[in-house]
């Protein structure tokens, strides 16, 4: 049953990805891409990593979405006018696709079996963190250097977004969106949904040390209440040069950074936690995290400048 | 007890099954957006409804089952606001058609 | 029990199916919109079958994120659309 369950959906997602891939219509590629996204989590979930599947439901369904349909509608005035890839580059893609997907494939069936893993050692030695969700325990203990990185990454990625901008508008007021909206049932999604969904954000990132979630996740979804919010004209993107919202991206990662410099101090090793501290460190640092995952991944969607400061 | 609990499981969760494929059933057949649009409210409203009843019984807790009605509350508002906007921006379409 | 939720659970991705069709045949965006949002509900509905059938209850927590941004997609899509066409109209006054 289960098995007949699996076989169906992904070939579903098989079906979806290649009419996604062949249809002109960049809106209709885009709606059926956010619906891909969400067959993408359920397979995640069947594959039993729900934490995945969280990502992917939080981004997929919230910033990508937008992002690419505000993409999309830039797009569609000039669609028509460009001509469509010939054969030539088409084969050629193809090709190089194949080749890719042949790799994958053979890659994936040359492995030995079983496959060399440190999974038992690091479950064994999980505990001592205090934490119980062994994806926050790769991700804060035995990688926490890469997670910082990550975060950096993102802000980094925030600052190339703001280049796009004109010299004379950086620090401007980003305006993806108009900010007057006439439709009232739509203000009344921005008014009520937030307060949900900034609860089920802290949650997120709350019951991420012992349960699927953390700090991305509940981020993602902190973004998606803020487009949401932005998106109704309830309230206008913020001016990307104010004092506030540039420490509240850095906030998270200069944290982290902080535990981990301490660490020397205090544990003997950088990004190390002294023992029976780890967990409320690991809690702290992904509280401060998610607020500026958030504001981060809601700046890069709401994108470069495009007006003045109001004075 | 237990019998009763699964047999109410499985007439909530058949029954909600019936609707999705009501739903579907709608929107591959009826003629425009609109009138499909009245066909989702079904799977929607009633088919995700009478699964979340269904499921009730067979929730690990309280604040599972609380989570179970939230998720049906918010499906219900988000449901309304689409189906809103939809239909907004269709008779826009329409009247810019046919003014 | 849980082989019950199981089946119940391929009936709606059978039905979520059904529902792409109506994206790769349109005609016009709107109905693909109302088709996202079937195959959105669907994905609720499923979710919290597999939870039930598997008694993995954070499976919960996803079906309850895809709830509270089931009509994300419907408010870009139309304010997206609208909100350029208006943009573009204001540009027009301005020159």
């Amino acid at each position: 049953m289960a098995l007949g369950f699996d076989i169906s959906l992904a070939f579903l997602v098989v079906v979806l990805a290649a009419w996604t891939i062949q249809v002109h219509d960049t809106y209709s590629a885009v709606l059926a891409f956010v619906v891909f996204g969400l067959l993408v989590a359920l397979i995640w979930v069947r594959l039993a990593s729900v934490d995945v599947a969280l990502t992917e439901a939080a981004i997929g369904s919230g910033v990508t979405g937008a992002l690419l349909l505000s993409a999309a509608a830039l797009l569609r005035p000039t669609e028509s006018t460009v001509a469509p890839p010939g054969a030539a580059w088409c084969t050629a893609a193809g090709v190089v696709c194949a080749i890719i997907t042949a790799g994958l494939g053979a890659i994936a069936l040359l492995l030995p079996d079983p496959a060399p893993t440190l999974a038992p050692l690091a479950a064994a030695n999980l505990p001592q963190s205090g934490l119980g969700n062994p994806v926050t325990g790769v991700l804060f203990v035995y990688r926490a250097l890469d997670t910082l990185l990550e975060k950096v990454v993102l802000v980094l990625a925030l600052v190339g977004v703001w280049s796009l901008a004109v010299d004379r508008l950086w620090g401007g007021i980003p305006a993806l969106w108009p900010a007057t909206c006439p439709d009232s049932t739509l203000t009344f999604l921005a008014q009520l949904l937030p307060s949900v969904g900034l609860m089920l954000g802290i949650y997120l990132c709350w019951t991420g040390a012992d349960h699927p979630g953390g700090a991305f996740q509940g981020g993602a979804l902190l973004t998606a209440m803020w487009l949401l919010v932005m998106l109704a004209g309830v309230r206008a993107a913020p001016a990307t040069g104010l004092l506030s919202l540039r420490l509240l991206l850095v906030a998270g990662p200069t944290l982290f950074l902080v535990i981990g410099l301490s660490g020397f101090a205090i544990a003997g090793a950088f990004l190390a936690y002294p023992p029976g501290y780890g967990k409320p460190l690991i809690v702290v640092a992904e509280g401060a995290l998610t607020l500026s995952i958030g504001v981060t991944l809601g700046l890069l969607a709401a994108g470069p400048a495009e007006r003045a400061r109001e004075p | 007890m237990t019998l009763a609990l699964d047999l109410l499981t499985i007439v909530g969760v058949s029954a909600g099954c019936f609707f999705f494929v009501a739903g579907t059933v709608g929107l591959l057949r009826f003629p425009d957006a609109l009138t499909r649009m009245h066909a989702l409210t079904k799977a929607d409203n009633l088919g995700l409804g009478l699964i979340v009843l269904g499921l009730l019984p067979q929730a690990a807790g309280l604040g599972h089952a609380l989570k179970l009605v939230a998720i049906w509350l918010l499906a219900q508002v988000s449901a309304a606001v689409a189906s809103q906007l939809i239909a907004g921006a269709v008779l826009r379409q329409r009247s810019a058609i046919w003014p | 029990m849980a082989s019950f939720l199981m089946s119940a659970a391929g009936l709606v991705l059978a039905m979520a199916a059904l529902g792409l069709v109506r994206i790769f045949y349109g005609p016009i965006d709107a109905d693909r919109l109302i088709a996202a949002q079937l195959i959105g509900t669907c994905g609720v509905a499923i979710l919290l079958l597999l939870a039930g059938a598997t008694e993995a209850t954070p499976i919960t927590d996803v079906a309850l994120i895809l709830a509270l941004l089931a009509a994300f997609l419907s408010v870009a899509f139309v304010r997206g659309a609208a909100g350029f066409a208006s943009a573009s109209e204001q540009g027009d006054d301005d020159r």
